[in-house]
C-alpha cells in the first residue's frame, strides 16, 4: 500500500488517507470498491446474529455511549469520545435507528470493560440496544472493539455484533464510519454510506487564473468525506477544475479542467490512490462533464467538437467516441441510468433546457420534463427510479425529483436562495446539492424525505458535488 | 525567433563597432529588434512595408536604433498583456438566454473586424460568458453559442477562421460580481482576447 503513494502529486492529501487504510489491511482483498478500504477484523469474537428490534414494531432505540479508553493517555481518550460521536453521527444520519441523545447518558455507570456495560440501567433510558466500545494504545496505532449488546433482555447479555479493528491512529473517524457501515449491513441490511465521499469544485484557496488581465479565481477539485469532515484538495491545475465525477469505484475522479496550455477545457481523470493523472484523449475542442458508466467502462460527456454541444460516450481510456445526439440544439450533462442502458441528459432543441432520456445506443429518445427550465439530471440508485434535477422558479432554482415509473415529481427545496447540481448518495436515501441560502455557494445533504438538511461545506464558493459508490 | 536571431546580430554588429550603448539598446527594446522585417509577416501595417525577408548582411538597420523608435501606431508595439488590458477588439454583449447579436453588438463586430484586419497577424480566443442567472452547466453551452455567433459573424465579414478560436466559461468568470441587472448585463458577453500577434 505505502509503496503506491510515493508516486503522488498531491501527497499530504495521501498522507491522510493512509489512516485506517494501510496498515489494517493484512490480507489484501482484490481491488477493494471501498474509497477507504476498511480496517480488517483481526479476530471475530462471537457473534450470534441477532437482529435487535423494537417492541411493538417502533424505531429500534440506541445507545451509544463514549467508548472505554483502555490506556490512560489523553490522546486514546480523545479517540474513544471521538469514534462514539462520529459512530453516533453515522447511524443517525441514515435514520433506521433512533439515536438516544448522548446528552441523556450522565446517570449511567460508566463501563470498565466492555463486560461490564450495565444493561438494565440503559434499558431503563428506553434503548432496545447498547452500542460500545473500547480503545487501545498498540505498537502500530489503536486496538478498537465494538459489542452491540441487545438491552431488550438485559440480564441475557445476548451480544448482536462484536468485531475488534487495529490499525493507524491518524483518522479515528474512519473506526467509526466502518462500525457504522457494519451494523447497518448486518443489523439492517441496508448499505450504509459512512466511508462514501464526496467531491466538489472549490474556489476556497483564492488563487487566481494566471495569464489574464481580468482576475479570475480558480476552482480546485476537492473531496471529503459524506459528512464533510476531512476536506482535501486533489488538483493543483491552478486553473479552472470543474464537474467533478467519482470512478464507480471511488478510486479516481473524471472532471473538465482548462489546464492545458491552448485554454480550452477538456476531461482529465485523477487517480487519487496512486497520485496520477491522466487526460482524457485531447479533443480539439471544448469537452466537457464527464460521467462514468456504472461498469466504469465507458464515459459519457458533451463537447462542441462537431460545432454545436452533443452528448458523446466513449470508452474510458477515450478511444471509440461515439455521437448520441444530433440536432441544432444545446444537449449536454449526460447521467447514466443505474444498469447502464440509458442516458438522461438535458436538451434545448424545444426553446427551453428540459431532462431528455435516451438509450445509451442514442435510441429511443423521450423528454422527462416539462419545466421553464431543467438542468444537472442525476439518475437514482436502485431500488428507486428517480430522476433528480434543479428547475427554475422564480429568480432562483430548485431541486426537484421525478418518479420515472409514475411521473410523479416532489420538490426538495422552495426558493431558499438558489439550489443546482443534486447528486444522490449511493444507497438512494440522500440527496447533495449546492445552495447559496446561507451566502456563497455551499453543498449540502438533504433526505430523501426531503428533512434533516445539514450544510457539509464552509469556505470559500462549493460546487457540483458528487457522491462515490 | 525572429526577434532573438535579430538581437543577436545587432549585438554582433556592436560587437564589430564596439558601440557599447548601442548593444544595450539593441539587445533589451524589443521595438529595435521589431524594426527589422518579421519574413513571416509581410503584412506588418507600420513597420517598413515592402523589405522582403532581409538577407543575412542588412547592416545598417540595427543602427536606427536610437531612442524609441516613434511609430504612428502603439499597438502594433505593445506587448499582449498591455493590448488585453486595453483592448481594441472590444467585447459585445447579449440579451439575457440570447446569444443573438443586436444591432449594437454587430457595429462592435464590425468594427473588430477592421481592426482584426489591420493587424492581420493577430489571433484572437473568443470567450463565450453568462450571467450569474442560468445553472452552471446549461451556461456553458449558453456562453459557447455566444462565442460560436460573435465568431460566425467576423468571419462572414472576412476574418479568417483559422484566427478566432472560442471557449466558453458560462457564469464561471464574471467581469461584475454584482448580483444586479446592471451586473448581468456586462457579465452576459463575448470577450475577445489576444493571444498572439
Amino acid at each position: 500500500m505505502n509503496r503506491i503513494f510515493h508516486s503522488i502529486g498531491i501527497v499530504s492529501f495521501a498522507a491522510g488517507l493512509a489512516i485506517v487504510a494501510v496498515s489494517a489491511r493484512p490480507q489484501e482483498p482484490p481491488p477493494a470498491p471501498a474509497a477507504q478500504p476498511p480496517p480488517a477484523a483481526q479476530q471475530q469474537p462471537a457473534d450470534v446474529g441477532t437482529v435487535i428490534t423494537s417492541d411493538g414494531g417502533a424505531q429500534t432505540r440506541i445507545a451509544v455511549p463514549d467508548f472505554i479508553a483502555l490506556s490512560p493517555d489523553i490522546e486514546t481518550d480523545r479517540v474513544a469520545k471521538m469514534i462514539a460521536q462520529v459512530l453516533f453521527d453515522d447511524l443517525n444520519f441514515e435514520h433506521d435507528f433512533g439515536l438516544i441523545p448522548r446528552d441523556t447518558y450522565a446517570s449511567i455507570p460508566t463501563a470498565r470493560t466492555l463486560d461490564d456495560v450495565p444493561l438494565a440501567r440503559w434499558r431503563e433510558l428506553g434503548a432496545d440496544a447498547v452500542l460500545v466500545g473500547s480503545v487501545q494504545k498498540t505498537a502500530a496505532g489503536i486496538l478498537v472493539q465494538v459489542r452491540l449488546f441487545d438491552a431488550r433482555r438485559p440480564e441475557q447479555r445476548v451480544q448482536a455484533f462484536g468485531k475488534e479493528y487495529s490499525g493507524s491512529a491518524v483518522n479515528p473517524r474512519g473506526y467509526a464510519h466502518t462500525i457504522a457501515d457494519e451494523i447497518h449491513a448486518k443489523q439492517r441490511n441496508l448499505i450504509g454510506v459512512a466511508r462514501t465521499k464526496l467531491t466538489f469544485a472549490s474556489d476556497r484557496d483564492g488563487e487566481r487564473v494566471g495569464g489574464t488581465v481580468e482576475s479570475r479565481s480558480v476552482k480546485e477539485i476537492y473531496i471529503a468525506d459524506y459528512d464533510g469532515a476531512n476536506q482535501r484538495r486533489v488538483t493543483t491545475g491552478r486553473s479552472l477544475n470543474i464537474q467533478p465525477n467519482w470512478s464507480p469505484d471511488a478510486r479516481s475522479i473524471a472532471y473538465t479542467s482548462y489546464r492545458n496550455r491552448d485554454g480550452l477545457p477538456n476531461i482529465f481523470i485523477s487517480h487519487i490512490y496512486q497520485g496520477l493523472l491522466d487526460q482524457f484523449p485531447k479533443a480539439p475542442e471544448q469537452t466537457f462533464q464527464p460521467s462514468w458508466s456504472p461498469d466504469g467502462s465507458k464515459i459519457a460527456f458533451w463537447s462542441t467538437r462537431d460545432g454545436n454541444a452533443e452528448v458523446y460516450v466513449a470508452n474510458r481510456d477515450g478511444t471509440n467516441v461515439r455521437r448520441l445526439t444530433n440536432n441544432r440544439g444545446i444537449d449536454q450533462s449526460p447521467t447514466w441510468s443505474p444498469n447502464g442502458t440509458q442516458i438522461a441528459f438535458v436538451s434545448d432543441r424545444t426553446g427551453t433546457p428540459q431532462v431528455w432520456v435516451m438509450g445509451a445506443d442514442g435510441l429511443g429518445l423521450r423528454k422527462i420534463t416539462s419545466e421553464s427550465y431543467a438542468d444537472r439530471p442525476t439518475w437514482s440508485p436502485p431500488p428507486y427510479n428517480e430522476i433528480a434535477y434543479t428547475a427554475r422558479n422564480g429568480p432562483g432554482f430548485d431541486i426537484k425529483v421525478i418518479e420515472l415509473a409514475s411521473g410523479m415529481i416532489r420538490q426538495f427545496t422552495f426558493g431558499e436562495g438558489t439550489n443546482e447540481s443534486p447528486a444522490w448518495a449511493p444507497n438512494g436515501r440522500h440527496l447533495a446539492f449546492t445552495s447559496t441560502r446561507s451566502g456563497k455557494v455551499q453543498v449540502f445533504v438533504i433526505d430523501r424525505a426531503g428533512r434533516n438538511l445539514k450544510q457539509v461545506t464552509n469556505v470559500g464558493n462549493n460546487e457540483k458535488p458528487d457522491w462515490s459508490k | 525567433m525572429v526577434m532573438r536571431t535579430a538581437a543577436r546580430r545587432a549585438a554582433l554588429l556592436v560587437l564589430v563597432f564596439g558601440a557599447v550603448a548601442v548593444a544595450a539598446c539593441g539587445k533589451k527594446t524589443p521595438p529595435v529588434a521589431r524594426a527589422l522585417p518579421p519574413p513571416a509577416a509581410p503584412s506588418g501595417s507600420a513597420a517598413a512595408p515592402a523589405r522582403p525577408p532581409a538577407p543575412p548582411e542588412a547592416v545598417p538597420d540595427p543602427a536606427v536604433v536610437p531612442p524609441e523608435p516613434v511609430r504612428e501606431d502603439s499597438i502594433a508595439s505593445a506587448s499582449l498583456d498591455d493590448l488585453n488590458r486595453n483592448s481594441p477588439i472590444m467585447p459585445v454583449f447579449f440579451e439575457y438566454d440570447s446569444s443573438d447579436l443586436s444591432g449594437e453588438a454587430q457595429a462592435i463586430l464590425d468594427a473588430n473586424a477592421t481592426a482584426l484586419k489591420k493587424y492581420a497577424s493577430w489571433t484572437i480566443t473568443i470567450e463565450g460568458h453568462s450571467d450569474e442567472r442560468g445553472t452552471a452547466e446549461y451556461n456553458l453551452a449558453l456562453g459557447e453559442r455566444r462565442a460560436v455567433t460573435a465568431r460566425a459573424y467576423l468571419v462572414s465579414l472576412g476574418i479568417p477562421g483559422d484566427r478566432l478560436r472560442t471557449v466558453s466559461y458560462g457564469k464561471e468568470f464574471p467581469f461584475d460580481p454584482g448580483h444586479d441587472d446592471s451586473a448581468w448585463s456586462k457579465n452576459r458577453r463575448a470577450h475577445f482576447v489576444i493571444t498572439a500577434k
